[in-house]
């Protein structure tokens, strides 16, 4: 049975995978411990509880973030991305697919943040953000190429113990490369109707 | 953790008047430094009110042609911003420096300025520390200080301040805007942190209650040609053992104007007036560059086990200066 709300506890509606979850919240309940205890949510994994390893990262509003940092009462009205809402039915997101491929991974208990973060860093560098790694960060100078200093930097957030690093940019790099194209091909695509649509 | 009541704060008023309604209420932004302070028992408290929704999360060019940067804009955001990157690159790199994309994404800049020290008995509620426990003595003193400050200490409290947006900060002359029951107000970043002397539990002079708004940089055409540059322990996601903040206009072989400022040196960011005297109209050398970093660091008094930071600081001025000497004029 669901505890009332009191001054220490609030009911809120938590909006996960594209579902709409209602619970009673303490408010000292992290939104890592509210999917996994909560909601058997359990893909999100638990690592350090204190924002230092990554295995607990998450998307919210299509940002990566460390759930073990974030209550789960603040994060009302937010869209949460797990792990479980990546795939599309069997389908895998092409960055799980890569990190099978190339064996991004040796225990897996890190894996879930890891492709969550990969996830992220993709976006965050087709947006053109640079990072540390990146050694002129003026915008005139473009974006920077995604090299494996790049993708190391960016993926420094989330630590693997089986130190399975070396398949773990291998496999981001596959993934972004293949992002890169399917954004062309996009372009592509959409030039071509463009030019259809000027001829007709 | 002790139980807390949480509200959403709508607007920067009502932020102010909750927190005001319980002293022992906290503003919630990112939550990346109070949550892990809340989870370790280091911060208690009562009710916290969420501020990151307050609509302080634009970057805009201001009249003078400076910056203003929302409190509750996130470190990813601030980092990824055009003008920032092309007017003030020191401050992108020094926040691209600082923890990784997942907490960059959470962390404000309300809360970057007022992150607490990682001083490792900070967090131990098992030993003394003045900072936490005012009166209780320092640990660190005599205990693990390889980290802590060389400049600015006293006998009372030795740790540093964390931040590396702050450094940036401090060398570009920001100012702090915040709003309080009584109005608004604002605070140069060179008196927004409080000398540490006996009470190093007083970090800010922010008036009690005041919820940070923002920070307005100043136009700064040397800042365009700037750097910052980080030491650590770790190539990635750790913190400094000590960082530099550097911006340099140089004419005919002949330093026109400069700005330098330290982190992880001191309890605050350290910006380094002393060297920016002997920089200003003298050649842009080595020689310079060496004997305006000594200038700064005569006033060091390191610890046992911290001395290696004034050389350290020592070098890393001397480079980045070099670096950006040697940077074509654009």
């Amino acid at each position: 049975m669901a505890p009332v709300p009191s001054s220490t506890s609030s009911a809120v509606t938590l909006n996960i995978n594209g579902e709409k979850h209602q619970l009673t919240v303490d408010h000292r309940t992290t939104l890592l411990d509210a999917l996994r205890e909560r909601l058997d949510l359990t893909g999100t994994k638990k690592g350090c509880d204190q924002g230092q390893c990554g295995a607990c990262t998450v998307l919210v509003d299509g940002r990566r973030a460390v759930s073990c940092l974030n209550l789960a009462v603040a994060a009302e009205g937010r869209e949460i991305t797990t792990i479980e809402g990546m795939a599309e039915g069997d389908r895998l997101h092409p960055v799980q697919q890569a990190f099978l491929d190339l064996d991004g991974y040796q225990c897996g208990y890190c894996t879930p943040g890891q492709i969550c973060s990969a996830i992220a860093v993709i976006e965050e560098h087709a947006a053109g953000w640079p990072s540390a790694a990146t050694e002129d960060v003026r915008p005139e100078a473009g974006p920077p190429p995604l090299t494996p200093d790049e993708i190391r930097e960016r993926m420094s957030g989330n630590l693997c113990r089986c130190g399975a690093y070396v398949s773990i940019v291998q496999a981001v790099t596959r993934a972004a490369e293949a992002h890169e194209a399917a954004a062309r091909d996009d372009d592509r695509a959409d030039r071509h109707e463009n030019t259809e649509e000027t001829a007709a | 953790m002790r139980e807390f009541g949480y509200q959403r704060a709508d607007d920067v008023i009502g932020a102010v008047a909750l927190l005001a309604a319980d002293p022992d209420a906290r503003f919630l932004g990112g939550g990346t430094n109070l949550v892990d302070l809340m989870k370790t028992g280091v911060e208690r408290p009562a009710r916290l009110v969420d501020v990151r929704e307050l609509p302080l999360d634009t970057i805009e060019e201001t009249a003078d042609g400076g910056l203003r940067i929302g409190a509750t804009v996130t470190n990813s955001d601030l980092a990824a911003h055009p003008d920032v990157r092309r007017r003030y690159p020191a401050l992108a790199q020094a926040v691209l420096a600082g923890a990784p994309g997942q907490l960059r994404n959470m962390a404000t800049v309300g809360g970057n300025l007022l992150q607490r020290t990682r001083c490792g008995y900070f967090t131990d509620l098992s030993t003394p520390c003045n900072k936490r426990a005012p009166g209780s003595g320092c640990s660190a003193i005599t205990g693990e200080h390889h980290n802590h400050a060389v400049l600015g200490a006293s006998e009372h409290c030795v740790a540093v301040h964390p931040s590396d947006m702050g450094v940036a900060l401090a060398a570009f002359d920001a100012v702090v805007g915040y709003e309080t029951l009584n109005g608004p107000g604002e605070l140069p970043l060179a008196d927004f942190y409080l000398p540490v002397g006996d009470t190093p539990h007083r970090e800010t002079a922010l008036p009690p209650g005041a919820l940070i708004t923002g920070v307005t940089l100043p136009p700064a055409p040397v800042a365009a040609r700037s750097r910052y540059r980080k030491v650590r322990e770790r190539a990635s996601y750790a913190f400094a053992i000590g960082s530099v903040a550097a911006a340099l206009d140089v004419e005919d072989g002949v330093v026109r104007e400069a700005r330098l400022a330290f982190g992880a040196v001191a309890s605050r960011p350290w910006r380094a007036r002393a060297a920016e005297a002997v920089l200003t109209g003298a050649p842009a050398d080595g020689d310079t560059f060496a004997a305006a970093a000594d200038a700064e660091l005569a006033a060091a008094r390191p610890l046992p086990d911290n001395g290696y930071k004034v050389t350290l600081m020592r070098n890393l001025v001397v480079a980045v200066l070099t670096e950006l000497a040697e940077e074509t004029p654009r």
